[in-house]
């Protein structure tokens, strides 16, 4: 379990996240949910060991992850950011490699785990069929699937995504969301950055509602997620329905009217 | 290509390129015997040379093919690094500054009479020179890649100004041509310390950056990647920036300033392995060595009697290879 208490981030006067606290339960996929700005990215990045928070702490399941070794919290731990991407020309099973490093002695030979590792990562993300692509010429959903892998390749316990839907179409937003539940369903525990209420909402076990730099609420997905909670954070409407393909609730959105 | 395979081929050229380039020059001489010779230093048989011709070996041809070698290898080490550590495919060792630095202090041993070494001036000269660059990006703000390289534009152009306009009030006759080469680049000078500063300099430092190449791998996507992997991003950084400065420091203070082999060699050893720098680092040692051999080679033996400064013929080589990169590259995108 993901502990976050009273974690607070400035950067000079500015103060971005302001004493934030939530659990993430293992085993479930927790979405962190809020306006353009709110500090989700930030609040993501203090939580993976990035960025440094002026006070408060960071512990999964009794271990301090501020005070842990890189490498240690790198082994537990994997961060995919919204974007990442580079110039040189890696193939997929390369880029899947990096997320050996943590594992692997600094000077010393690769580490025995890491073909097995790796194999399982590229399938598990669904990117084995192009393992010897070049990343570079992937598509947006091909390239996140990648970065996935990578992260998955590290065999983390707690997976932290920022926007890991951004700039996909919408196939592959619901095939990386299906995938982050089937992660969660076998045990790590899934923390991830979404900006689309109704695609959170209907994936994300729980929900964690920023505004301001500030943890406005959060619990199970349909208790948080309440209409007057997300008019007064998000300026919108919103209802609960049945989805009628997927047998599943739907918060549906409109404008606020007048 | 197997890399290992590669690397395998590369080391037997380069051996074979040092005892075919020490054999070759105005006095031809047999490679069996050049053998003998070095072996007799060695202490290993009889010497099969004249006093004369043992000493065309031992004394001039090679140690400065050895420090050819050897500058060979760092250039394209720190070359290579340089790429990485700025994610910029266009840097190269002297990016920051390093080489205008050197020119300067080597300007003022030949022209304005400092008396201190040579070798000593320009590797003070560079590293002041990387002491501003890095003090220039620090004062902009927090020390990033683009401001660095940034502070090393200014830096190369103010130490080359007044490098030129030192040249300009004061060089004479000989002088003249003796800091030119310099400033291109010859291994002319180069005898056993030269061999030494360099040899050391690459043992020293090159080795262990060769090693790191998992590093700069974990760098590929940026800081926040890399650090997310458990790479301390800031102190690899300095330690990288720093090793690498003192190696092409080491190397510009026995050669002077010999251009493209740091930003053209890791391109082409790119192409045939790959951009992982754990193969890329050492085969492109082996490749920056074995091409500084046969230019220097070339430098010293297509107009004989009189030399080339090999800094032309690295560019006169490297100018159209890396227009062929160039045009590859494009056509790519």
């Amino acid at each position: 379990m993901l502990q976050v208490q009273d974690v607070t981030v400035r950067a000079g006067s500015a103060t971005l996240v302001d004493s934030a606290s939530f659990t993430a339960e293992s085993g479930t996929l927790t979405a962190i949910l809020g306006p353009n700005g709110a500090g989700k990215s930030t609040l993501l990045r203090a939580v993976a060991g990035i960025e440094r928070p002026a006070s408060g702490t960071v512990s999964y399941d009794d271990a301090d992850l501020l005070a842990m070794p890189r490498r240690g919290r790198a082994r537990l731990l994997a961060l995919v950011e919204q974007e990442s991407a580079t110039e040189l020309p890696l193939t997929v099973r390369s880029v899947v490699g990096l997320g050996r490093t943590p594992h692997e002695s600094f000077l010393g030979g690769r580490d025995p785990d890491a073909d097995a590792a790796i194999d399982a990562a590229l399938q598990t993300a669904g990117v084995a069929g192009f393992a010897d692509r070049i990343v570079t010429e992937l598509s947006g959903g091909e390239r996140q699937r990648v970065m996935l892998a990578r992260a998955l390749a590290q065999r983390p316990r707690l997976l932290v995504l920022d926007e890991p839907t951004n700039h996909l179409d919408v196939a592959a937003q619901l095939d990386v969301l299906d995938l982050l539940v089937s992660l969660a369903r076998e045990g790590t525990t899934v923390l991830a950055a979404l900006h689309d209420l109704t695609l959170a909402a209907a994936h994300a076990d729980a929900v964690v509602v920023l505004s301001r730099g500030r943890v406005v609420a959060s619990g199970a997905t349909a208790a948080t997620l309440t209409p007057e909670l997300v008019r007064d954070v998000f300026g919108v409407e919103a209802q609960w329905l049945d989805n009628p393909l997927t047998g599943r609730p739907l918060l549906a959105v409109r404008r606020l009217s007048g | 290509m197997k890399p290992v395979l590669v690397g395998i081929a590369l080391a037997v050229a380069l051996l074979a390129s040092i005892a075919a380039a020490v054999t070759i020059g105005a006095a031809d001489l047999a490679v069996g015997d050049v053998i003998g010779a070095i072996g007799a230093h060695l202490g290993i048989g009889t010497n099969p040379l004249d006093t004369l011709r043992d000493g065309i070996v031992w004394e001039l041809r090679l140690p400065r093919v050895l420090t050819a070698a050897a500058v060979g290898a760092g250039l394209a080490i720190s070359g290579a690094v340089m790429q990485a550590i700025t994610r910029n495919q266009l840097a190269d060792p002297y990016l920051l500054g390093l080489s205008s630095g050197a020119s300067l202090g080597a300007v003022s041993v030949l022209l304005l009479g400092v008396a201190v070494l040579l070798p000593v001036a320009a590797f003070a000269g560079a590293l002041a020179a990387l002491a501003v660059t890095l003090g220039l990006a620090g004062a902009i703000g927090r020390i990033t890649p683009t401001r660095t390289v940034l502070a090393g534009v200014a830096v190369s152009s103010l130490a080359g100004a007044i490098t030129s306009f030192v040249i300009f009030w004061t060089a004479t006759g000989d002088s003249y041509r003796e800091i030119l080469s310099w400033l291109l680049g010859s291994l002319a000078g180069a005898r056993w310390p030269a061999v030494a500063i360099a040899g050391i300099a690459l043992i020293v430092v090159g080795i262990p950056i060769v090693l790191s190449g998992r590093v700069l791998d974990a760098f590929a996507f940026g800081d926040t990647t890399a650090a997310s992997l458990g790479v301390p991003v800031q102190g690899a950084r300095w330690i990288l920036l720093t090793g690498t400065a003192l190696l092409t420091g080491a190397m510009v203070s026995v050669s002077g300033a010999i251009g493209f082999v740091g930003l053209v060699l890791p391109h082409a050893v790119r192409l045939i392995v790959g951009p992982g720098h754990r193969a890329l680092l050492p085969l492109s040692a082996l490749v920056g060595a074995v091409f500084l051999v046969w230019a220097d080679t070339l430098a010293r033996t297509v107009f004989d009697p009189r030399e080339l400064p090999v800094g032309i013929v690295t560019a006169l080589i490297g100018a159209p290879v890396f227009a062929l990169l160039l045009a590859r590259r494009r056509s790519e995108a």
